[in-house]
């Protein structure tokens, strides 16, 4: 029996059964996207662009369409012009004309990789020749690759129609918007100040890293139905971006969810969905397209690098009252980078009376960008987490004694929106405080530990549920949320802890657009929350009609039954032998036929969720590299439906959140040409990389939600970017402001700060 | 076009006569010839280990091996690893250990752990990690996929043989593998 922190005692939530679709997944037999093949499908390859920023002045494709084999070639002329309308797609809105223009160029390419055109042949290999036999003609315009520059007067600028509110109507731009957050007046506050520190920091576009590519089948039939098949992060999303691109309604297209390879946000929008449809509605045939691993990073949504100026001002008693930042994001060729939720996030970990914050979405000839777990926070908090470290110093307080001074709690003022309710950021410091690891001691030259904090909003949105169950008393619970970890079982879990039956009893299923109601992305930390409320919701309309068909056997009102530990019973006793759904279920056709509960929820009362991450590591002196030796996190996860795949959850992030300290960057050289597209250049950890990762579960329930769940997906990745830094720096003395703390980029900050204490030594003498 | 092939090879333990382009590599060979979609492409460069089988005993990137060098070669895919309904001690493990999330990259790495504990069956966690240190994972951070191979060495594969899996600290292992690779 696992205890809950709300009091509550369950059977089946907070133990670890094994996934349902696991089976699946270590034979080999679980179907990802690239696994469906249908009789007479035809294999798609997109063309891309070879250049960072150039007009198209002509594509001639009748080279191609002569190669044997060769059945449809598609351009932007193929696809109908939108107006400039935002479309909703999961957490981000998203613009349909240019998504459009990102899924085919039209007139212009935009970045390096940017798809020109597509072709169906009978075979992958001919489809790459095909590819090399259309001829275009560009006029090659000189890119801007850096927030910095894309912001100057007389940049080179990449869409002709951006405007912002600021520079008026007439004002060609690459600022597609500026955003401000205030609370108090920061010049009083940083007048109180004792202490007050201020850096510029930089941060470098880094791609989700998925191991599966991007990839879609698309089968159009005679009769105006398309069906698409796709690894995706949510197949409403495809389905209403891929009506919208295409120009037919969004009742004609099923989307069958494929399981899927990872996404980490970077699957919650659209590139080839679109182009199987239109492909296999010229040809008649099912069309296949998949990816390379060089066109998902040339040309899929990474999140932005960018460019940060972080000031906060502390008393001599360590109390925070001022803080200052200023960001400005790479959105990519089209407006949307998450700088929005980076200053929203900047700030918030902390209890800060005088806060202004700017906020600038640019575009720069690089990939749209899409979400990244918690998009746009560790870019921010690498900033703000850096300057707070450097402030306890300061202050001569240890870091952990400094945030627990100024910790947001219930009640604090967010950056927008009503005050914080019940949250777990002093949690966190607290585990973190008590931990063993926290208590060791670190020794050894070269080696310092660092702590960082982070925060992440989390979302709630619609989700659909609905249960059926069966004549041998087992049920199914059929979602439109797609597994990328573990979230089958939970659901499971939280129908059969309602329910009073087996886990194993219970049988979670994905279904497609047609199948289930509407269901928001896998993503912004919402699966457990909301699409489990709406299991929940189902199943007490189970337990409600259970109980109708109990009352009926038993010549009763409904309401004189209760169900308590997974038993029917009168509520007044009568001799009657209590009943489970087992025993109900064989009975339910002579009881009034078949049981369904539904819910849908549209799930509000969110709860935001925060990290405490600790890093021990060495550095080498002649090599500026970094290992990892230890890491713990600590996080508020309301509820742990699953505690393996919470911990899942916060070892990954943790994880991708030290390789973006590290080694990952998008690497363009000065054409704009990306020159890192393998995974080789494109420095991921490997499991040498990295330690055993631990992990302490902070459980404060979220107030509102039946079982107290709160998203836990995406808040590890937050802190780690600045933990590692802040180690670096009680390792070498040097403060780290630029991502990724690479070898030659450290090397260099450290024979920088080595050279100048040796001139200061020599003046000495 | 291209003419192709015939193969002749031993496929999970089955002898397998096939059709393939001299272009076309093992891993299309396995996913598009022969339907064994198992086996996961995240790279076709060696650099992700989505897509590893066994090659006469040894783990093979089959995305950088040609379909027509399978000839004569016993290769050993995921789809061969349980005993027919019985899964694999790994496979179990894994499942126990909540090893995959999103489950793209653990045919691979339970191929390679495979290939380890075939040699090796009483591998330290340095061992394991160094032998894992191919295969990409996006999703886990790699902790419970160690602690599933360290697992299903000390309580399967390799228990037969002896004792249990020596557990240092993972820093002090890999800078000792570093240091080796070094020299
Ligand atoms: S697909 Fe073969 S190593 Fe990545
Ligand atoms: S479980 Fe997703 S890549 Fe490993």
């Amino acid at each position: 029996m696992a205890a809950s922190t709300n009091g509550t005692e369950y059977k089946i939530i907070g133990t670890r059964p094994i996934r349902h679709d696991g089976v699946d997944k270590v034979t080999g037999r679980a179907k990802y996207g690239a696994d469906y093949t249908f009789p007479g499908m035809l294999f798609g390859k997109v063309l891309r662009s070879p250049h960072a920023h150039a007009l198209i002045k002509s594509i001639n494709t009748e080279k191609a369409r002569a190669l044997p084999g060769v059945k449809a070639i598609v351009t932007s002329a193929d696809l109908p012009k939108l107006a400039d309308k935002m479309e909703a797609a999961g957490e981000q809105a998203i613009n349909l004309n240019h998504l459009s223009m990102n899924i085919l160029a039209r007139g212009k390419v935009l970045y390096d990789g940017h798809a020109v055109a597509a072709v169906a042949a009978t075979s992958g290999h001919i489809a790459d020749e095909a590819l090399r036999l259309i001829e275009v003609e560009y006029e090659v315009l000189p890119p801007v690759m850096l927030v910095d520059d894309a912001m100057k007067p007389g940049a080179p600028i990449l869409l002709d129609s951006l405007r912002n509110k600021e520079d008026g109507p007439d004002q060609q731009t690459n600022v597609a918007a500026h955003m401000q957050f205030k609370r108090g007046d920061v010049n009083e506050g940083f007048k109180q100040a004792d202490y007050i520190i201020e850096r510029e920091f930089k941060t470098a576009m880094v791609h989700q890293g998925y191991i599966e590519p991007h990839n879609a089948v698309g089968i159009y039939n005679a009769d105006g139905h398309a069906t698409i098949y796709c690894s995706t992060q949510g197949t409403f999303v495809v389905r209403s971006l891929t009506a919208a691109v295409l120009g037919i309604s969004e009742g004609k297209i099923k989307v069958v969810p494929a399981e899927i390879g990872g996404g980490f946000g970077g699957k919650t929008t659209v590139y080839l969905e679109p182009l199987s449809v239109l492909l296999s509605k010229l040809t008649g045939s099912p069309v296949k397209l998949t990816m390379t691993r060089a066109e998902v990073l040339r040309a899929t949504g990474p999140t932005s690098g960018s460019t940060i100026r972080c000031k906060m001002g502390a008393t001599k008693d360590g109390m925070l009252v001022a803080g200052q930042c200023w960001l400005a994001y790479e959105a990519g060729a089209f407006p949307g980078s998450p700088v929005g939720a980076g200053a929203m996030t900047i700030l918030s970990p902390y209890n800060i009376p005088n806060i202004l914050v700017d906020a600038y979405d640019v575009v720069v000839n690089r990939p749209k960008t899409a979400a990244y777990r918690a998009p746009g926070a560790s870019n921010a908090a690498m900033a703000s987490e850096t300057v707070v470290d450097e402030l306890a110093e300061k202050c001569g307080l240890d870091p952990i004694e400094f945030r627990l001074k100024n910790a947001s709690h219930d009640g604090t003022p967010q950056t927008v929106g009503p005050p914080f309710k019940k949250i777990g950021m002093i949690e966190t410091l607290e585990a973190i405080k008590n931990s063993e690891h926290y208590k060791s001691k670190l020794t050894g030259p070269n080696r310092g530990r660092g702590v960082a904090s982070g925060f992440w909003f989390n979302v709630g949105l619609q989700s659909s549920a609905t249960i059926n169950v069966h004549t041998d008393g087992t049920v199914s619970v059929v979602i439109g949320s797609v597994d990328i970890g573990g979230t089958r079982a939970a659901q499971a879990m939280i129908a059969a802890e309602v329910l009073g039956v087996d886990i194993n009893d219970v049988r979670p299923v994905v279904a497609d657009t047609d199948s289930i109601g509407h269901t928001d992305v896998t993503g912004g930390s919402r699966t457990c929350f909301a699409t489990g409320w709406a299991v929940y919701e189902a199943a007490q309309d189970i337990v409600r009609q259970l109980k109708e068909r109990a009352a009926k056997l038993w010549e009763k009102k409904p309401e004189e039954v209760v169900f308590a530990n997974g038993m029917l019973s009168p509520a007044s006793g009568n001799g009657v032998k209590p009943m489970s759904l087992k025993e109900l279920a064989p009975r339910l056709a002579r009881t009034g036929g078949p049981i369904v509960g539904r819910a849908t929820i549209n799930a509000r009362g969110v709860g935001p969720a925060f990290a405490t991450t600790l890093v021990d590591l060495e550095v080498d002196p002649d090599t500026g590299k970094v290992q990892i030796l230890r890491v713990t996190v600590a996080q508020d996860v309301g509820k742990a439906i699953h505690p393996a795949y919470v911990e899942g959850q916060m070892q990954g992030g943790t994880a991708q959140g030290i390789g973006w300290a590290l080694n990952e960057e998008y690497f363009y050289d000065d054409k704009g040409i990306l020159r890192n597209t393998g995974l080789l250049d494109y420095r991921m950890p490997t499991c040498l990389d990295l330690p055993a990762m631990e992990t302490i579960m902070v459980e404060v329930p979220t107030p509102g939600h039946p079982l107290g769940v709160r998203g836990v997906g995406e808040v590890p990745i937050v802190p780690p970017p600045a933990a590692v830094a802040n180690a670096i720096y009680r390792a070498t003395g040097v403060r780290m402001l630029e991502l990724p703390m690479s070898p030659p980029r450290l090397l260099k900050a450290m024979l920088k700060k080595r050279a100048a204490s040796d001139s200061q030594a020599a003046a000495a003498d | 076009m291209v003419h192709k092939v015939i193969v002749e090879t031993t496929i999970n333990g089955d002898p397998v006569e096939l059709l393939c382009e001299p272009r076309q590599s093992l891993l299309e060979v396995l996913r598009d010839e022969l339907d064994l979609t198992g086996s996961k492409e995240g790279c076709l460069t060696g650099d992700c280990g989505a897509c590893t089988v066994i090659v006469d005993g040894r783990a093979v990137c089959s995305c950088l091996m040609l379909g027509a060098e399978a000839a004569g070669k016993h290769i050993t895919t995921v789809e061969g690893l349980a005993n027919g309904a019985t899964l694999h001690v790994l496979q179990q493990k894994f499942l126990e250990h909540a090893s995959l999330q999103c489950g793209i990259c653990t045919p691979g790495f339970l191929m390679s752990a495979k290939a380890l504990l075939d040699h090796n069956p009483n591998p330290t966690e340095g061992e394991i990690r160094y032998a894992l240190a191919g295969n990409l994972c996006r999703c886990t951070g790699y902790d419970k996929i160690v602690k599933a191979v360290v697992d299903a060495a000390r309580h399967g594969v390799g228990a037969s043989q002896h004792g249990k899996v020596p557990t240092e600290s993972t820093a002090e292992v890999t800078r000792d593998i570093l240091e080796r690779e070094k020299r």
